[in-house]
């Protein structure tokens, strides 16, 4: 009972929540770029949260079914048909044997998860199956190879379907330019002109955005920051290079480095971040931690309760 | 002598489920034994998903589904400050011994580190491998182990341009650093040799061979016997 790749598309990846407890000896934590569109896909389908799904980037993908189940979309829009019939993310489908589901290319956000009643079946490697290319681990063969054509993807087929779909006040707004950073121990070393500059300046996504970290270009902060003895970079870290241009590291970043760190970016800005593309646009926002506990609760809170 | 040692650490929120502990504003012997304490009486801690220690900090990543923020910090800041300090540095360090097949045939930089220092390979091998490192940090790749430090006479700096791809193994120093590639990466440091052994199994129990603030030394072996042990010539 298995999904059969068709079309292997740029880049779609088996993803859980991540890999975690490892980061000692250096493994990265993997795990859905976009977590709120993640945790939204298996609340749909009533499936443990840290059930296995597809995050499918750009688009080109293109599935076969072997079997009935239910399967949920979520995340960018890319375009997605169902038999060539256009569907909707954010919702529930029922699938059946035969089906071809397709993602095209995306028409808002970047990155699409599609999820399955149960979850896709992997076997896990040290406790996760997110598939991390870099480091060779994970995935459907364990190796960190990204899906390609001929894969089949298993599950356990139902024929059990519930209409369910995402409250239109839970959406998150893709075209939200503003990301939400907290201020780190490092933030008091920058000077006054370069944290109003941080704050205050437009950036450009560069054409150097994936999975490990987002480069950055627009106003120089921090040139004159030495860099630090090597420490542990968490989920968000915004580092500034000699260059003064932030990369914000996400889930695949290197576990150490050496770059001083004006703040972190939030699980749900980087969410937000992660749909973009290079050459879109975003401005930071500063928000406490406080701020940030409160708004990660309240994205938790409506899941649950809608669950 | 334990005066850079901050004690107990400082605890500095990164966001809101990252903590950075800072032990210490230099690299120390002493403050690298703390940190492997701390590092273990935390790792017992419920809701902590991952600690990151390297020279003098340690991240500390807790879960924040199921738990408060206020109650994981303060379990912290008690847990970390919680080492007896006499104890320290009287602890048996774990010890790692790693057999090196140094060569120019596996170590295409000895004979250019041996110019550079003006030295014999004899002994850049000898300086090498007759000193105990440290495990101060794991990085740039998994496993990767940051081993300190390296006797003055043979400190080089990194290669102008990193080679595309190290072979599996390479044994390799940069500055006051040594290190073994644990998988086949690009890289900037300069070759010296290249062990037979595996340093990381993702499929053992152990996983990986070193872990930060154990004890490294390099025993120099025979061509022959880097062959017996499974030890592979090829690879750049």
């Amino acid at each position: 009972m298995a999904f059969k790749v068709i079309q292997p598309g740029m880049l779609a990846l088996l993803q859980d929540l991540g890999r975690h407890g490892y980061q000692h000896l250096g493994i990265t934590s993997g795990g859905p770029m976009d977590e709120l569109a993640f945790r939204w896909a298996n609340a749909l389908l009533d499936n443990d949260s840290n059930a296995a799904q597809i995050e499918i980037t750009f688009g080109m993908f293109t599935l076969e079914a072997q079997a009935s189940t239910s399967i949920a979309i979520t995340g960018a829009d890319l375009r997605a048909t169902l038999n060539d019939k256009v569907i909707l993310p954010w919702q529930t489908y029922p699938i059946h044997k035969g089906d071809v589901l397709a993602f095209h290319q995306p028409r808002f956000g970047l990155r699409a998860y599609l999820a399955v009643k149960g979850g896709f079946l992997a076997q896990p490697v040290l406790g996760s199956v997110a598939t991390v290319m870099r480091e060779k681990l994970g995935g459907l063969t364990g190796a960190g190879d990204k899906l390609s054509k001929g894969n089949l993807l298993p599950f356990h087929a139902t024929t059990q379907h519930q209409q369910r779909a995402v409250p239109r006040l839970a959406l998150p707004n893709y075209d939200q330019v503003e990301i939400d950073v907290v201020t780190g121990y490092q933030f008091k070393h920058f000077s006054g002109l370069d944290r109003a500059r941080f704050f205050s300046s437009t950036y450009t996504l560069s054409q150097h955005c994936d999975r490990m970290g987002y480069r950055l270009t627009g106003a120089a902060v921090g040139r004159d920051q030495k860099g630090i003895i090597s420490e542990g970079i968490a989920y968000g870290a915004i580092q500034i290079p000699s260059d003064g241009q932030p990369i914000v590291l996400l889930r695949d970043r290197q576990t150490i480095g050496g770059y001083p760190k004006i703040g972190c970016v939030t699980n749900f800005s980087g969410a937000l971040l992660s749909q973009k593309k290079p050459d879109d646009s975003i401005g930071f926002r500063y928000i406490s931690v406080d701020q940030a506990e409160r708004e990660r609760h309240l994205q938790m809170a409506r899941i649950h309760q809608w669950r | 002598m334990i005066a850079p040692l901050i004690y107990p650490p400082q605890l500095d929120l990164v966001s809101d489920h990252a903590c950075l502990l800072t032990f210490s504003k230099v690299i120390d012997d002493t403050v690298a034994d703390v940190i492997a304490q701390v590092t273990k009486a935390l790792r017992t801690c419920e809701g902590i998903i991952d600690l990151v220690p390297s020279y003098t900090t340690l991240l500390v990543i807790f879960d924040t589904d199921h738990y408060d923020r206020f109650k994981i910090t303060n379990k912290i800041k008690s847990l970390s400050a919680s080492v007896d300090l006499n104890t320290i540095g009287n602890n048996e360090r774990r010890e790692v011994i790693i057999p090196v097949y140094y060569d120019p045939e596996v170590g295409p930089d000895l004979e250019e580190v041996a110019t550079q220092c003006q030295l014999s390979i004899e002994d850049v091998i000898r300086l090498h491998s007759s000193t105990r490192y440290r495990a101060f940090a794991i990085g740039f790749s998994p496993g990767f182990a940051f081993l300190g430090n390296t006797p003055e006479a043979i400190r080089m700096p990194r290669k102008t341009t990193p080679r595309l791809k190290v072979p599996l193994g390479s044994v390799a120093i940069a500055e006051q650093q040594t290190a073994v590639y644990p998988s086949i990466t690009p890289g900037g440091w300069q070759i010296l040799g290249r062990t037979p052994i595996a340093l990381v199994d993702w499929q053992s129990e152990s996983l990986a061979l070193i872990e930060v603030g154990d004890m490294v030394r390099f025993d120099p072996i025979t061509r022959d016997e880097f062959l017996a042990q499974g030890g592979q010539l090829n690879g750049f």
